[in-house]
């Protein structure tokens, strides 16, 4: 799978190469600031983008607008954005457009190499990567709205679906058995009122509910 | 005792001495000619006035003459006084080398211009000092003068004196020399001393220059300190947060690559690993306390709905602020937000909050408010919220709590937003 990655620390930019080629991606860019990074998009049609959010000139959120941008110009290639911090406002931004092959995760994640290796895979496959604290901000903020009538543990499940994860992945995660997940993820589906089709697209639908309404419009 | 005669010998030719001099008469030349120009303009408008009053006699051009003399003497006078008094400010400049504040200008258009000054009174303090300074330095500077020619006009008029006086005469005269220098520096100080008083700006006007000085620099400092922290955030994020990332991912791929390895090998990698994590979240945490970014890129409305999203509790937030505050009053706003939430988190025992900032004229108004048990005060829990009242104060805001027992608690912070 091929990578473009945006980066400004010469340090970090060398480390997150290794550990891309080591976990079998192909960096074919790595660039140091916005204008590159939409340059070598341009020039080579990545899979996923890999992308810093506070880059030169002005430190701000250079990653988050050459990200829109890639969205708009590019909307097959993947987007993987990564941040010192998590905020709403980047993530509201990222995911107003679609969600599908987007990845908003904590620089942090990187150093948990298989698991950020797993989380890029998905995003460069279509699915969604968050970080586990965009969730728990999106899920606060959204608590008066049809959420609401979840149980806490159906948000638990949802917040794992929406982090990414598989059913197994959910068992996992939560230490119960793979038919009450199954039973979990039908309540959820019941309880946002998704229309019955195959089970992954309405998988998508109750993440993009759980996290896309009441997104603002702008 | 030997020293005296070395001491008043040296103190003739001291510098101090001769500038005190030069200025005290100059002083003398310079308050002898400004009074006298004065004087002229007072007799010249008492003699116009006078003709008015008494029924001017010959060419109508005259009277004209009279009448617009008898108007423009006084407009003239003040004025002319605050040049004067320029002058003189100069003299102690360039002579004794004593700044002296000029009084502020007149501001405004036209005739405010030429009526102000009789309203204020450092126009009339320099008038005071006209009159005064060629009776002062006038018979300063007479003496002066009399003091450093004491020998030579002693010599001149000695032969009037009987020779039984001659010792009592001359030795006058000389102690008269010797008194040169103190009288001289006297003379000068005490003219100095009224100049600064009456050529200067008046007490009201120096309080008021201070407090706006004072106010420029607090608000100076308050600045420099968000600048700081700005600062310190930005070298943290360039620096030691990019090379803990780094650390954490190198050992995070050691551990992937020895995780077959022994288990020793195993055990101090992963506990390497973790500990580089931690240091990273509590670093993170560490950061952002300091200053938020997202603050600077996005503004109020963005950066309290983060902090909003945030808390353990519901938080709904109205952001009404068309333009944007200066930095540092909108770090002010963010983390009193973020310390009053924090607060009804812990403490308030709240199920929901709510975050309102506003506009208001020239001022920033936000409110949090909780439904939450009340009691609270900035004496008790909130030691953040109490070093926030004192940064909101160094703005000329105020940080309030208001939070009667059984709820619900309202923050306000109201702070200027020019």
């Amino acid at each position: 799978m091929r990578v473009v990655l945006a980066e400004d620390s010469v340090l970090l930019r060398a480390g997150l190469t290794k550990l891309l080629t080591d976990g079998g991606f192909q960096v074919v860019a790595a660039v140091s600031d916005a204008d590159q990074l939409l340059a070598a998009v341009d020039e080579h049609r990545p899979d996923v983008a890999v992308v810093d959010v506070r880059m030169p000139p002005t430190h701000t959120d250079e990653g988050i607008r050459a990200a829109l941008v890639i969205r708009r110009q590019h909307p097959r290639i993947a987007l993987c954005v990564l941040s010192q911090y998590v905020e709403e406002s980047y993530a509201t931004d990222l995911l107003s457009v679609d969600t599908s092959g987007v990845g908003y995760l904590l620089k942090d994640r990187v150093a948990q190499v298989s698991d950020f290796l797993d989380a890029l895979r998905r995003v460069a496959a279509g699915g969604t990567a968050l970080d586990p604290e965009v969730v728990a901000q999106l899920l606060v903020r959204r608590r008066d709205d049809p959420l609401e009538r979840l149980t806490p543990r159906e948000r638990d499940v949802l917040r794992l679906m929406a982090e990414g994860r598989s059913n197994n992945g959910i068992t996992e995660a939560l230490k119960v058995s793979n038919s009450a997940v199954e039973k979990y993820v039908s309540n959820i589906f019941a309880k946002l009122d998704l229309p019955p089709a195959d089970a992954d697209h309405r998988r998508v639908l109750a993440v993009l509910k759980y996290l896309g309404d009441g997104l603002p419009a702008d | 005792m030997r020293d005296v005669p070395v001491a008043a010998l040296r103190s003739l030719v001291a510098p101090a001495t001769w500038q005190a001099t030069f200025h005290v008469l100059a002083g003398m030349f310079l308050g002898a000619a400004i009074g006298g120009v004065l004087w002229l303009l007072a007799v010249l408008w008492w003699a116009a006035g006078y003709s008015l009053v008494d029924g001017p006699t010959g060419h109508p051009l005259l009277t004209m003459l009279y009448a617009a003399a008898a108007v423009i003497g006084p407009l003239a006078l003040l004025p002319c006084a605050r040049f004067f008094g320029a002058l003189q400010r100069e003299r102690f400049r360039a002579l004794a080398g004593v700044h002296i504040a000029a009084p502020k200008p007149e501001a405004g258009p036209g005739w405010a211009r030429l009526l102000r000054p009789w309203a204020t009174g450092a126009s009339w303090r320099q008038l005071a000092y006209h009159v005064l300074a060629p009776v002062l330095t006038g018979l300063g500077g007479a003496l002066v003068v009399l003091c450093w020619s004491a020998l030579p006009l002693a010599a001149l008029w000695g032969d009037r004196v009987s020779r039984g006086w001659y010792v009592l005469w001359f030795g006058g005269a000389t102690l008269a020399l010797f008194a040169g220098p103190w009288v001289a520096r006297g003379v000068a100080a005490a003219d100095t001393a009224v100049a600064r008083r009456l050529l200067g700006p008046g007490r009201a006007e120096q309080l008021s220059e201070r407090v706006e000085s004072l106010a420029r620099s607090r608000a100076d400092l308050v600045d420099a300190a968000d600048a700081e922290r700005r600062r310190i955030e930005r070298d943290l994020h360039d620096g030691v947060q990019q090379r803990l990332v780094s650390l954490a991912m190198n050992l995070g791929m050691a551990r992937t690559a020895f995780a077959g390895g022994s288990p020793e090998v195993v055990e101090v990698i992963a506990a390497a690993h973790d500990e580089a994590t931690t240091a990273l979240a509590e670093l993170r945490d560490f950061v952002r306390g300091l200053h938020p970014a997202v603050l600077d890129d996005r503004g109020l409305a963005a950066a309290l709905s983060g902090v909003a999203a945030r808390a353990p509790l519901p938080v709904k937030v109205r952001v009404d602020v068309a333009r944007r505050c200066s930095p540092s009053i909108e770090a002010i706003a963010y983390f009193a937000v973020s310390e009053a939430l924090t607060n009804v988190a812990k403490h308030a025992g709240a199920s929901r909050a709510e975050v309102v900032a506003e506009r208001v004229g020239h001022r920033l108004i936000v409110t949090v408010t909780d439904n939450g048990r009340g009691g609270a005060s900035l004496d008790g829990a909130g030691t953040g919220l109490r070093g926030l009242a004192r940064r909101a104060a160094a703005v000329d805001g105020t940080l309030t709590l208001l939070s009667p027992p059984g709820g619900p608690t309202a923050v306000t912070v109201d702070i200027p937003c020019e």
